[in-house]
């Protein structure tokens, strides 16, 4: 029993963070049509976030508030992350549209990109631009509608880039000055260290349970729900919904498809920044750290269907169960006098990497007999 | 008048191939032995690129995963070089086996003995690893991005076999092949270098003329088609998944022998071969090359690594950069690749540009077929 409730917390913790990795993943493929190869990379993102988050929360001004670091970061992370997929979105992908490969190909450059930078641009600069780009970009959207409508919008806009530009100037070499960790560009990877009291572990029904994974757990819920509720009880994500299911009729009937891509760009980006944080708990940041996710974040995709959230969240636990329940070799234990080929052949594939071949195997038959996943959206078309 | 239109002198042609024959001969004394080398390892892997313009420019299927195929070229070959020269080690067998005290030969091992074996098998098994992922995959009118990312997945699924695989095929640390034998020469020699530099080349105009082979008459239109509407070609009549199949292991198997060159020419075999940006590269080549033109293909992949070794010599930090800049700039500005741009009409937009050419004035109607037919 007891054996069997570790397995399962084990398998639900990997679930977990695949899960909150490929919920934003899912979200935009779902709409879009659009394969994000940089997704790792804004989990990335993310979870430098963390790190820069923790660092300036060591600053005097705010060490009284060190324990609560974690939880503004999670905000943080979405934000970054969702600014940078939004400038993502309107400069790039927005063009390809109608040619999921050569996006494809597009997004694997950003990410490219995106790491390089990590590695030779000083961390605190790289939040200076980042700055900058958040107030470029939202400032002009809080103006008074009687701005937004004037003909000199654009002498606005451009002077609210420039005031961007040189806060996060400021910003930037505020915090390089202060933060000496942050002044120089290394390729090396950080650690993030968690706050006490998310330390050590906590005892459930007999068994201990370290409490970083229990907080992943937690995120992930909160993730699930909230984008849940998002999706079915605001008008935004009724528009969602509907350009998911059918985008000609939705532009249609009115609704702002340009809008709603970036929106929904901008939420899954964000989403994948708080998978950073989680990522960030697990073991130490560094520029590759989303390509070791991104692959188990296609194959929930893969798995769980188009547009439906409960597939997302059936495969991701899926996933995470059997590779604990393979990789472990848990199932030797669980009936220890099985015959010897099967037992050969459990031990064989009890390794991190050969569970993965097993996974993968697994998931390419369930493909045999279900081609679109889990949950397939439903229609009559010809392509789907 | 567009580029691919020009009409050569069939003396041109000839003597064209002429001087292409006499640099072949002449490079291993032009060059110094390091270039010859560098040059000897990009032709071949134009090779693997030929497949990936086959499979992505032709039929449409953009696959991430032909490092798999490659890597399966490379290990078969590196596994005859290390058999056939493990005769002085313990147990006559590959001398990195005694380190994880293995004493028995894996049985794959064992055909590997055999040099006709082997020759096969650098192309066979390759193809054949292919076309049973690649029938598992579009039996299930699996396609599009879904097609990418599962064999995306599954060079991850090799990758994780032959980087855990200690006891089988030496993991991570690969296979070395410089220091072993081929019919009594050392394989990392100068002498032995210079033949394989020849041979590749041979073999790059010989698949570069199978390639052609395959893409001209009813099968190759049979792939443009897949490409550009796959249920119209099912509803014609013909079963795209035996095409596409076909196809893919041929991609494979030229995968296959371009991985076994590479490999000979690089002294060594390892899982790194099958990581996922190395076969993301492939289609960069391709795709800078112009896709859908064969000879874009060989040049994008020997000109894109001969730049990529040149700026990581002076600028190691920037080549990321720029390669990232590179399939941006490539997919949004220049679709149809560089040979593909001259070909069609890049040349003569760029002359109207500057003024050079006046605009020829057709009708209405035929302006708006036009443009539809450049949107497809």
């Amino acid at each position: 029993m007891e054996l069997l409730l570790d397995s399962l917390f084990n398998g639900v913790a990997i679930g977990s963070v695949l899960l909150v990795a490929a919920l934003g993943l899912a979200i935009v493929f779902g709409l879009m049509g659009v394969i994000n190869l940089a997704h790792g990379e804004l989990m990335m993102l993310g979870a430098y976030t963390t790190y820069v988050t923790q660092l300036i929360f060591k600053l005097p001004i705010l060490k009284p508030f060190y324990n609560s670091y974690i939880i503004v970061s999670i905000f943080l992370a979405f934000i970054v992350s969702g600014v940078v997929g939004i400038l993502l979105e309107k400069t790039i992908i927005r063009k390809l549209y109608g040619s999921p490969l050569e996006t494809l190909l597009a997004t694997w450059g950003v990410s490219l990109i995106l790491q390089q930078f990590v590695r030779s641009v000083p961390l605190a600069y790289g939040t200076g631009l980042v700055i900058s780009l958040i107030i470029g970009l939202f400032l002009p959207t809080t103006f008074p509608s009687k701005i937004k409508e004037s003909i000199n919008f654009k002498y606005f806009k451009f002077s609210t880039w420039i005031f961007a530009a040189l806060t996060g100037i400021v910003t930037g070499s505020f915090i390089s000055s202060s933060v000496s960790k942050l002044s120089r560009a290394s390729a090396r990877n950080v650690d993030v260290t968690a706050p006490s009291w998310m330390r050590g572990q906590v005892e459930i029904i007999g068994t201990a349970f370290p409490k970083t994974r229990l907080m992943i757990i937690v995120i992930t819920l909160i993730s699930v729900i909230a984008i849940t509720l998002f999706l079915n009880q605001s008008a935004w994500g009724m528009r969602i919904r509907a350009v998911t299911q059918n985008r000609q009729m939705s532009d249609c009937l009115g609704i702002s498809t340009e809008k709603v891509d970036i929106i929904t760009f901008g939420i899954g980006s964000g989403l994948a920044g708080v998978a950073g944080v989680a990522v960030s708990l697990l073991g130490s940041v560094g520029p590759n750290v989303g390509g070791n996710y991104i692959v188990g974040c296609f194959m929930v995709v893969v798995l769980g269907g188009v547009g439906n959230l409960l597939g997302t969240v059936l495969a991701s636990f899926g996933i995470g169960i059997m590779t604990d329940l393979i990789g472990a070799g848990r199932l030797l234990s669980i009936w220890p006098d099985m015959p010897l080929p099967l037992s050969n052949t459990i031990n064989f594939f009890a390794t991190t990497s050969m569970a993965r071949v097993m996974i993968f195997a697994l998931i390419v038959i369930f493909l045999q007999f279900k081609p679109t996943g889990l949950f397939p959206q439903k229609g009559r078309m010809v392509e789907n | 008048m567009s580029f691919s239109k020009i009409k050569f002198d069939k003396k041109i042609v000839l003597s064209f191939w002429i001087i292409l024959i006499a640099l072949i001969i002449a490079a291993p004394t032009l060059l110094p032995v390091f270039r010859l080398n560098l040059l000897g390892r990009y032709l071949s892997l134009s090779i693997v690129a030929l497949g990936v313009d086959l499979i992505w420019g032709y039929t449409g299927l953009l696959s991430l995963g032909q490092g798999i195929f490659f890597a399966l070229g490379g290990y078969c070959a590196a596994m005859y070089l290390q058999i056939t020269s493990s005769s002085e080690f313990p147990n006559n067998i590959p001398e990195f086996f005694a380190l994880y005290g293995v004493e028995k030969l894996p049985f794959f091992w064992e055909p590997f003995r055999s040099p006709i074996f082997t020759f096969f098998a650098i192309w066979v098994i390759p193809a054949m690893v292919a076309g049973l992922i690649g029938f598992l995959v579009f039996r299930n009118r699996i396609k599009g991005v879904y097609f990418s990312i599962l064999t995306q997945a599954s060079l991850l699924v090799f990758f994780n076999f032959f980087n855990g695989q200690q006891k089988l095929i030496n993991g991570t640390n690969g296979l070395k092949t410089d220091v072993t034998q081929l019919f009594g020469q050392m394989v990392g020699s100068e002498y032995m270098q210079r033949i394989f530099f020849w041979i590749t080349a041979i073999l790059v105009i010989a698949s570069w003329f199978f390639a052609k082979w395959v893409v001209k008459g009813r099968f190759g239109n049979i792939l443009i088609g897949i490409r550009d509407d796959e249920p119209r070609v099912r509803f014609t009549g013909y079963n795209p998944v035996i095409f596409k199949t076909i196809i893919f292991s041929i991609a494979g198997g030229l995968a296959g022998i371009s991985g076994a060159l590479y490999t000979v020419q690089s002294g060594i075999v390892s899982p790194q071969f099958m990581t996922v940006p190395f076969s993301i590269e492939m289609v960069i080549w391709v795709a800078v090359g112009g896709r859908g033109t064969l000879l874009g293909a060989i040049l994008g992949a020997v000109f894109i690594n001969y730049a990529k070794s040149l700026v990581s010599e002076a600028l190691p930090a920037s080549w990321m950069f720029i390669q990232g800049g590179l399939f941006i700039l490539v997919v949004t500005a220049l679709p149809e690749g560089v040979l593909g741009w001259l070909q069609g009409d890049g040349p003569r937009n760029l002359l109207q540009r500057f003024g050079m050419k006046r605009k020829i004035e057709t009708y209405p109607s035929l302006e708006i077929n036009n443009k539809e037919g450049d949107n497809e």
